[in-house]
């Protein structure tokens, strides 16, 4: 304790020249050689304004409480930690294997933070800020190994709080010769540092990259959650992510920079997800990811049936669908793994092309020019209205009232929630201390008043959290009003040659003559919604809806299955140099 | 602009005649006009979703959806845009006072709280919110509460804000004035009421210190420019009990002819009344009404202005007397206005009997009427509904419908027709004084047609 004091005062004593100096229990220097007491205090090295040894105990305690203000020592990674974790707990809750978190979550984890650098390696960049090091490299020197090891994140259900608790007091006085020197940027300590520097072979964590860290190991495990269904569950609450930096612990304090790092002011994109987790498997040098095979649930041919119930379409498209899978070779493991070194297999949203090759069948069905479907109708409501024995035939135009209403409420109601959806937690932001006090009161203000016009609403639905599940619109089979279309027969639209079923309609469109070079103009095809029939938007619509994606990005989908379809003919086509017509004459729909 | 590149034919053809076209400047970096700034956050989408929501609650007077929405929109208040944080409080002060103002389960102790908490969030309209909550209590009836808050407003000192919210507080300190000129005017009545033996000497000194609070506001504010009727009337009230009358003349005369102050026809009918009450000469009553009836002929004090114009001696005012009681007759609000249509009917009477010698006055002010008071007054429709409703009214107008239209006019003949079949006598009367005075139609109609001509 003393010797800490002391330690700076270097000056000879008077009396004995000797360097040796002592506190008395007043505070006063005194020579541990001669026992010379001279007129220097302890606190003068402090504070050069308080001379009095009363005030001592003062400013003591305003040293301490500013300790606790500035809360924890902690690295951005840290913050993230929690956050992954947080997200690993909710996707277990949901049903998730077990394996996920402490295996396979986990060790993506701690291979990023040794690729990138943060820590499992010899000396960790990129965390320390310049201050730090020109303030006092001898506390940087120590703490760095002890920094290494307390990263020993066995998993993340174990004891990771304690770790980092008895790290950070062991820093305490570090951090309190930084906290001077060091600049209010952030309450983190590479706050600054982690939005400035942009390494090109780094990749840096955000908030989406939280969610492509739990999509990748749920496709490692091949489990039965799309990325459409992780996001559309982030996006009801069931997943730590808006506001996720209220479960940090309270020593953890986010200000400055670190908002723009962890504060969520909007919901996640599905592409920017996919392809941040399609960068990070890269970057981790991740190995070929475990097969997909048409036994998985993300088989297209499994994820057909659940998004024809969901549509409410009959069951036996999917025999079509499957024959559409195989043609185009969708289907196939190869294509459908994802492994970072293959890059012509790699981007495959799982979702996104079942539906479109839902699409694509009902193209070659029905046709959907706005003219065929409804003739087909006409044909389909006049044999069920003769016929009202056995298997009725699928009407489109009743299917399409039936759809249209019930999207159109939930529409409605999900536009309904967003509006009423609350962003903010309890916990407020703020920039620097300095707002703290208004960003408190202005909280405590907002909450009086919702307690103000809860009280008049009194309303229980706002409260009510509906419970998670996969499927947002149901069709019940058994309802007598025969709004469910599952069982309805394609016959109308079939005719038997051969002894083969093949599609009654000779033609076929197809959405787009010519691909587009995605490197140039970013996507493969361009969507605008007058260019295309009524009964094509409105199914791609019903689809956005499901997926809750932008239609462009099923109909680019569409447009590539077409042409994985058609890629023989239009090749032959285009030998013959007549690309320009849009139509083609026959639908090979029958492969069997 | 590929056209102007690719027409090198007509071009030449044209040659000298073509002038060559000007090409503005191209900049040095050709860049596309996209709207820049940063991009708008979900977050900020959703708001601005929900206060449509709000909006469409409030146009359809859904005060219990507008408060469910209300809940999420209050998160408006932590935007992190700036622009949005500084207008954000007042949208939220006014939307929520809508609801809780309407909402069946709010109640005047609801308000009461949320208006303290707007107070608190949005310094730069304070006195906005406070005066808004005083009208409330006010429209209530809680005077008592108005005035304690007034006088909090009042005291309300918030550095800057404070001289930024000056006019404000000039408002407020005129309501207080109001107020308590209003609890002087109880006293006075209580006073009037009691004999003045009982009226003891603390009550009187208690009227007085109002009177004093009262006029040192009222007229502060009065001093501004601007309509402050209600007022400009207190505080002339104050004067007249007390006898300061020039004080009171001086008042009403700037609230009147002050070329600042907007043109407010009150403020000249005000000062009518209190010359009228000083009993001032009929030359200056008359010079008030003359201006008022330039800004406002439709005006109520238009008949009194009649009547004095049509006693005077001078030919130039009896004129003008004509002039306005046909102008008043051009308002859809007169229409049915026995006392407007029996003064004309007189005065056209009046100047038929005086052998005709003012019948070009008549002639000028029908010449612009013509075309259109005959569907305006003198259909056959009004007849019958004039006749049913008010038959004096449709004595007076048929009378002058038989005089400016001619007996052929459809409704005087329908009138007189029916008055002679209910045998009333002045009908009869009637039709003998409008044969009496055809050639006047006459004479009406030929130099209005031979001015037409002209």
């Amino acid at each position: 304790m003393d010797e800490e004091d002391t330690r700076d005062y270097n000056e000879p004593c008077v009396q004995c020249s000797d360097v040796n100096w002592g506190l008395t229990d007043e505070g006063k220097f005194y020579c541990k050689s001669c026992h010379n007491v001279i007129e220097r205090t302890k606190e003068v090295l402090v504070s050069d304004v308080i001379p009095n040894t009363k005030i001592q105990s003062i400013s003591k305690g305003l040293r301490k409480r500013k300790k606790i203000d500035k809360g924890w020592e902690w690295y951005v990674c840290e913050g993230f930690q929690y956050i992954l974790k947080k997200q690993a707990e909710a996707l277990q809750k949901l049903g998730v294997c077990p394996r996920m978190k402490d295996e396979i979550l986990c060790s993506f984890w701690r291979r990023y933070l040794q690729k990138s650098k943060q820590a499992y390696c010899p000396r960790p960049v990129n965390d320390t800020p310049q201050e730090l090091v020109v303030s006092d490299s001898a506390t940087d020197v120590d703490s760095e190994p002890e920094r290494v090891s307390s990263f020993d994140l066995s998993s993340f259900s174990g004891s990771d709080i304690d770790v980092q608790t008895e790290r950070s007091f062991g820093q305490i006085s570090s951090v309190d010769k930084t906290s001077e020197t060091m600049s209010v940027h952030s309450g983190s300590i590479d706050g600054s540092s982690y939005l400035r520097k942009r390494r090109k072979e780094n990749v840096r964590m955000s908030m989406p990259m939280t969610l492509s860290f739990c999509y990748m190991a749920l496709l490692w495990l091949k489990e039965p959650m799309t990325l459409s269904d992780l996001l559309r569950f982030v996006a009801e609450g069931h997943i730590p992510y808006i506001n996720a930096f209220q479960y940090f612990p309270e020593e953890i304090k986010l200000y400055g920079l670190d908002l723009r790092i962890f504060r969520v002011e909007s919901w996640p994109k599905y592409e920017d997800v996919h392809n941040k987790m399609l960068e990070l498997a890269t970057f981790l040098d991740l190995p070929r990811f475990p097969a997909i095979t048409d036994s998985c649930f993300l088989h297209p041919d499994m994820l057909c049936i659940k998004y024809l119930m969901e549509a409410n379409l009959p069951d036996e498209l999917h025999s079509w669908t499957c024959r559409v899978v195989k043609k185009t070779g969708v289907g196939e493991a190869d294509f459908l793994t994802l492994d970072a070194e293959n890059k012509s297999a790699r981007k495959v949203n799982y979702d996104v092309i079942s539906v479109a090759i839902i699409i694509v069948v009902l193209k070659l069905l029905l046709l959907l020019n706005d003219q065929y479907e409804w003739v087909l109708s006409n044909f389909a409501e006049e044999r069920n209205k003769k016929n009202k024995e056995g298997r009725l035939w699928f009407d489109f135009r009743k299917w399409y009232k039936v759809v249209k209403k019930s999207v159109d409420i939930e529409q409605k109601k999900l536009d309904e929630e967003r509006a009423r959806c609350l962003w903010k937690c309890e916990k407020p932001l703020f920039y620097s201390a300095k707002q703290k006090a208004v960003a408190l009161k202005r909280r405590q203000m907002i909450q009086s008043l919702q307690r103000q016009f809860d009280a008049l609403t009194d309303s229980p639905q706002v409260t009510e959290k509906q419970s998670p599940s996969s499927f947002q619109l149901s069709w019940d089979e058994e309802n007598p009003d025969g709004s469910c279309f599952h069982g309805h027969s394609l016959e109308g639209f079939l005719q038997e040659k051969c002894n083969l079923h093949r599609p009654m309609n000779p033609e076929y469109w197809l959405c787009t003559v010519k691909l587009c070079n995605k490197k140039i103009c970013g996507h493969l095809a361009h969507y605008k919604e007058g260019d295309f029939s009524k009964s094509y938007q409105f199914i791609l619509n019903l689809f956005s809806f499901l997926l809750r994606v932008d239609v462009s990005l099923i109909h680019e989908e569409v447009c590539l299955i077409e042409h994985k379809l058609f890629s023989a003919r239009l090749h032959k086509s285009k030998k013959k140099s007549k690309p320009k017509k849009v139509e083609i004459p026959k639908g090979p729909g029958n492969t069997g | 602009m590929d056209g102007f590149v690719e027409q090198p034919a007509p071009r030449e053809e044209w040659g000298s005649l073509a002038p060559s076209i000007h090409l503005p400047l191209l900049p040095c970096l050709l860049h596309h006009p996209v709207t820049r700034g940063p991009k708008e956050t979900e977050f900020q989408k959703t708001k601005e979703a929900c206060l449509n929501y709000i909006q469409d609650a409030l146009l359809q007077n859904q005060w219990q959806r507008a408060a469910e929405f209300m809940i999420s929109y209050l998160e408006i208040l932590e935007t992190s845009t700036v622009s949005k944080r500084k207008t954000a409080p007042e949208a939220i002060w006014r939307i929520g006072t809508e609801i809780l103002l309407h909402h069946s389960k709010s109640n005047i102790e609801e308000l009461n709280y949320f208006t303290e908490r707007m107070k608190n969030l949005g310094v730069k309209y304070y006195l906005k919110v406070c005066l808004e909550h005083i009208f409330y209590l006010l429209c209530n009836g809680l005077i008592d509460e108005a005035y304690q808050n007034l006088t909090l407003a009042e005291s309300w000192r918030y550095g800057e804000q404070t001289a930024a919210q000056n006019d404000e507080l000039k408002l407020i300190q005129a309501y207080k004035g109001l107020l308590d000129y209003y609890n002087w005017s109880k006293k006075r009545e209580a006073m009037l009421e009691l004999d003045e033996e009982n009226f003891t000497d603390s009550s009187e000194q208690e009227m007085h210190n109002f009177f004093r609070q009262a006029a040192v506001n009222l007229k502060e504010i009065i001093k501004i420019p601007g309509v402050w009727d209600p007022f400009v009337v207190s505080y002339v009230d104050l004067l007249e009990f007390y006898g300061d009358f020039d004080e009171a003349r001086e008042v009403l005369t700037e609230y009147a002819y002050n070329s600042k102050f907007p043109p407010n026809p009150n403020a000249h009918a005000y000062l009518y009344h209190f010359l009228k009450r000083r009993g001032e000469s009929k030359k200056s009553l008359v010079s008030v009404l003359k201006i008022l009836h330039k800004t406002v002929p439709s005006h109520e004090l238009m008949l009194e202005f009649y009547t004095m114009l049509k006693k005077s001696k001078k030919d130039k005012k009896r004129r003008l007397g004509l002039e306005v009681i046909f102008e008043v007759l051009d308002f859809a609000g007169w229409k049915e206005n026995v006392k407007a249509w029996s003064c004309l009917a007189e005065q056209i009477k009046q100047i038929l009997d005086n052998s005709n010698k003012h019948l070009d006055w008549v002639k000028e002010e029908w010449n612009s009427r013509k075309d259109w008071w005959p569907a305006f007054h003198f259909s056959h429709y009004l007849a019958k509904r004039n006749w049913q409703e008010n038959e004096k009214l449709a004595y007076e107008k048929a009378l002058l419908a038989g005089i400016l239209l001619g007996k052929d006019c459809k409704y005087y003949k329908y009138v007189l027709h029916q008055g002679c079949k209910a045998k009333k006598k002045r009908f009869q009367t009637l039709k003998k004084f409008v044969k009496k005075h055809n050639s006047a139609y006459l004479r009406i109609t030929a130099c209005s047609d031979s001015s037409t001509h002209l």
